[in-house]
């Protein structure tokens, strides 16, 4: 289907439907029960999924097939994100210019820092993509502020000229963003028994881009320009001695990764209107490194498992509290349930960075192929125990990608 | 290609052609049955708490997540009530708010806008919040105020000392009881000139940011206008730790007063380093040299340790203070933690109990009948004497504190002396003032 091959073809569809199904696939508790905490579908959650998605498929680009490690992406997210907020301002609240525009911002920013950090290889690459990214967020955070609007982030106001749409709504409040009239915050809300799903129109557009994205990733693996990408990886001054220029290829390569990020964060303010200096952040940067890592790099689907997980974590994690904890454990003993209490508090709450360090650790040492190994393994041990049960020949086990 | 792979394949496409079926409705719905956004329907209402956990301003995120809690505790009837005897409103009846029993989820803004949004948005989309409360960084309560506006809740705004809050950003959901710049300029102006006199000339460091910008404009236009000369005002990463370099130039830039525009880790090390380099004991102009810290916090002074003994800023609130509002508030708080409250614990908890206070007269948790109710609302006893919550930008207006480091102090907890009480009448400005116009309340948005 769409030129893949079966394989590919079927990944496509897993990752469509978990993407399309998300509402009822992250929301498995019943509202009222304890375990309600850990739902996660709810609209800013689901797009934040998606979005990080998108941004650690563009970065596998990159650092999946070149090997090239750049620790600045989240400049091209934050380029991307002020460009939105900008066509917001000036044009109107419709999502289609936004986006486009934090493409296109975003894809010459990044030809012009590939440009000069590709000159360099390995660990220099790294650091001079890291200070390009640390400059772009120190200019956003002060000197730029007539265009960033410094710390606090720029934002919509009811002053913006929006020449192609409305100042100020007939209620006197900000205009939202919207895809031709369809509002991106409209939910509808499905009640099933104790169960409430929520769908958001905004999700499920930045679903479909992630598709897209998806799909376009896939072509570019499985193209001859991807096979370059990988020879670049796995000895680029052999290619060199054979007369083959590799730096075309590097930009390209970073030029579309860069492009990527910058879609999530035209996406990320079309969601949200706002854009802030903090998303330029070298943290930011290295959360989208640890994404494809913890997910897989390399693999098509990992980064996409990368991102949800990390994102997971951030949401869901840092908002447990002692409170919370003490009605799950309230059916223990007094002097107990102090102490399980006790015990758990580093893990949640503030310590949500501890929970996610120790998952990442042991993911590093135990699946050094991330989260796709662990799938992988558990693949090839069900295969492995249905062969010597049915006796039937089993699939050999995958490679990774 | 194989049957069984095909027949998968179908029921995977059918799935998805399902799930965009049942997506569908949503392009058909903007706004359900109820009247407003997180209408509580049953016997409790969700407050969310979004403050500081990790970051540079977690110490003041924690003591404001007690005063919630503890906030909390009194308007369900526990505890001894605290400040809600001595509240000039008696609507609270201590059976929760409109006899709903208070419930609350907290999140960690990690002192970033996007952090802090998203954790407001679960808060508002996961767990029903009706009101937003936090926020240690103007950025922040920004952003955050921002939000709310758009989705329909109540922000009560947490510690922010900018001018921008209820100035150029102020939004018709959000509200502040914590003072801002130009009430830091207006309070100290005359007590620095008691002290220092008429003829200094000052040296602004500022942390390069929104915050540090407002602050340095109040400061310095106060300041000017008491006939004081500004030499230069330099701005300085927010990030940086080591001032020395900054220091420095001081010396020889004929300044006799350095303004300090910084705040919590930053204040610390500027502070520490300006000692370290002698400039106390410095005579410039025969003057003595003096440094000034606008905005000043106990928390802070705890961290510059001996260095603060001495120094004047100003504060909102102090725990010191003998009014009956402040004493059972102090006394409250000492006996669930052990230790006395800061500034910023203050301020929250008598956000949360303004909000309850209000939706208890107003009869409804709808924002707009809340903003309302809050608008041009007049109290007392609540630690800062006679406070009204102006309706044009909802900022509120009441008595500002000049505290001074102190030379002997008796404990851990007794590091500031309070100077003067500024009164209310002189830190009061006009709703168009020039460093808070250009914005616009806008109208309430109830959501939905």
């Amino acid at each position: 289907m769409f030129g893949l091959d079966k394989k590919d073809t079927s990944k496509l569809i897993i990752v469509a439907c978990l993407a399309l199904l998300a509402p009822f696939i992250l929301n498995p508790f019943p509202t009222d029960s304890a375990l309600a905490q850990f739902n996660a579908g709810y609209p800013d959650l689901m797009q934040r999924f998606v979005i990080f998605g998108i941004f650690a498929i563009g970065f596998n680009i990159l650092f999946g097939l070149t090997g090239y490690l750049s620790f600045g992406h989240a400049a091209f997210l934050g380029v991307g994100s002020y460009s939105a907020v900008w066509m917001f301002k000036l044009i109107g609240m419709n999502v289609i210019p936004a986006i486009v525009l934090s493409v296109i911002v975003a894809g010459l920013f990044a030809l012009l820092i590939g440009f000069v950090s590709l000159r360099r290889s390995g660990i220099y690459f790294s650091i001079l993509t890291l200070a390009f990214a640390q400059m772009s967020f120190n200019l956003a955070y002060s000197v730029l502020t007539p265009i960033t609007n410094g710390e606090t982030g720029l934002q919509l106001t009811l002053e913006d000229p929006r020449i192609l749409g409305v100042s100020a709504t007939a209620d006197g409040s900000i205009p939202v963003t919207n895809l031709f009239g369809l509002e991106m915050r409209s939910t509808f809300e499905l009640a099933l028994g104790p169960w409430a799903f929520q769908f958001n129109a905004g999700y499920y557009l930045c679903a479909l881009i992630m598709l897209a994205a998806f799909y376009l990733a896939i072509r570019i693996f499985r193209s001859p320009f991807g096979m370059m990408l990988r020879a670049v990886k796995s000895n680029q001054q052999r290619m060199n001695y054979t007369g083959l220029n590799t730096r075309p290829y590097t930009l390209a390569a970073f030029v579309i990764s860069g492009m990527y990020a910058g879609l999530a964060g035209g996406l990320m303010a079309s969601m949200d209107p706002l854009a802030g200096a903090e998303r330029m952040q070298w943290t930011a940067s290295g959360e989208v490194v640890l994404m494809t890592i913890l997910g897989g790099a390399g693999t098509l689907i990992g980064p996409v498992l990368g991102a949800g997980f990390i994102k997971y974590f951030e949401n869901i994690f840092s908002k447990i509290n002692d409170n919370v904890l003490h009605t799950w454990f309230s059916f223990l003993p007094d002097g107990m349930e102090d102490a399980v209490v006790f015990i758990i508090h580093p893990f949640i709450g503030k310590g949500w960075h501890l929970t996610l360090g120790i998952l990442f650790m042991l993911v590093v040492i135990f699946l050094p192929g991330g989260l796709v190994e662990g799938g992988q393994r558990i693949k090839g041990w069900l295969s492995r125990r249905k062969a010597k049960d049915g006796g039937k020949a089993a699939g050999e086990t995958n490679p990774a990608e | 290609m194989s049957n069984f792979d095909a027949s998968r394949r179908r029921v995977l496409k059918t799935g998805a052609i399902a799930g965009a079926g049942v997506a569908l409705p949503t392009i058909f719905t903007a706004s359900s049955a109820a009247a407003f956004t997180n209408e509580p329907t049953g016997g409790s209402v969700t407050l969310g708490f979004n403050v500081p956990q990790t970051g540079p301003y977690a110490d003041e995120g924690a003591d404001e997540l007690r005063a919630y809690e503890l906030a909390v505790e009194h308007l369900n009837g526990g505890g001894d009530g605290g400040m809600m005897n001595t509240f000039s409103s008696k609507a609270l009846q201590g059976n929760g708010i409109l006899g709903k029993k208070v419930e609350y989820v907290t999140g960690d803004t990690q002192t970033k806008s996007d952090a802090a949004r998203a954790s407001a948005k679960s808060m508002i989309e996961k767990d029903g919040a009706v009101m937003i409360t936090g926020g240690s960084s103007s950025g922040v309560a920004i952003a955050v105020q921002g939000l709310c506006q758009e989705a329909g809740v109540i922000f009560m705004a947490g510690l922010t000392h900018s001018n921008d809050t209820t100035g150029k950003d102020k939004k018709a959901n959000g509200f502040r009881h914590f003072f801002n710049g130009y009430m830091s300029g207006a309070a100290l102006a005359p007590v620095l000139k008691n002290l220092y006199g008429t003829d200094r000339v000052a040296y602004h460091l500022t942390a390069d940011y929104t915050w540090g910008w407002t602050q340095e404009e109040s400061i310095a236009a106060a300041t000017e206008a008491l006939g004081w000369q500004t030499v230069n005002k330099v701005r300085t990463p927010l990030a940086a730790t080591d001032f020395s370099s900054y220091i420095a130039p001081v010396l020889n830039s004929g300044a006799d007063v350095l303004v300090l525009n910084h705040y919590g880790g930053n204040m610390v090390n500027s502070l520490t380093n300006a000692v370290q380099f002698g400039l106390r004991e410095k005579v410039v102009n025969g003057k003595n040299f003096e440094i000034v810290v606008p905005l000043y916090s106990r928390l802070m002074a705890k961290g510059a340790g001996e260095n603060v003994k001495g120094i004047h800023g100003s504060t909102n609130w102090h725990w010191t203070l003998q009014d009956e509002g402040s004493k059972a508030f102090v006394k409250s708080f000492g006996t669930k933690y052990g230790f006395p409250p800061s500034q910023a614990a203050h301020t929250c908890y008598v956000q949360t109990l303004l909000y309850a206070d209000a939706v208890e007269r107003a009869g409804s948790f709808n924002p707009c009948a809340v903003a309302e109710a809050l608008e041009g609302f007049e109290f007392d006893g609540m630690g800062n004497g006679p406070t009204l919550y102006r309706a044009e930008d909802h900022q509120c207006f009441k008595d500002v504190l000049v505290v001074r480091g102190k030379e002997n102090p008796t404990s851990e907890f007794d590091l500031l002396e309070v100077v003067e009480v500024t009164p209310r009448a002189q830190v009061e400005y006009a709703p168009d003032h020039p460093m808070f116009a250009g914005g616009n309340l806008g109208s309430c948005n109830p959501g939905a």
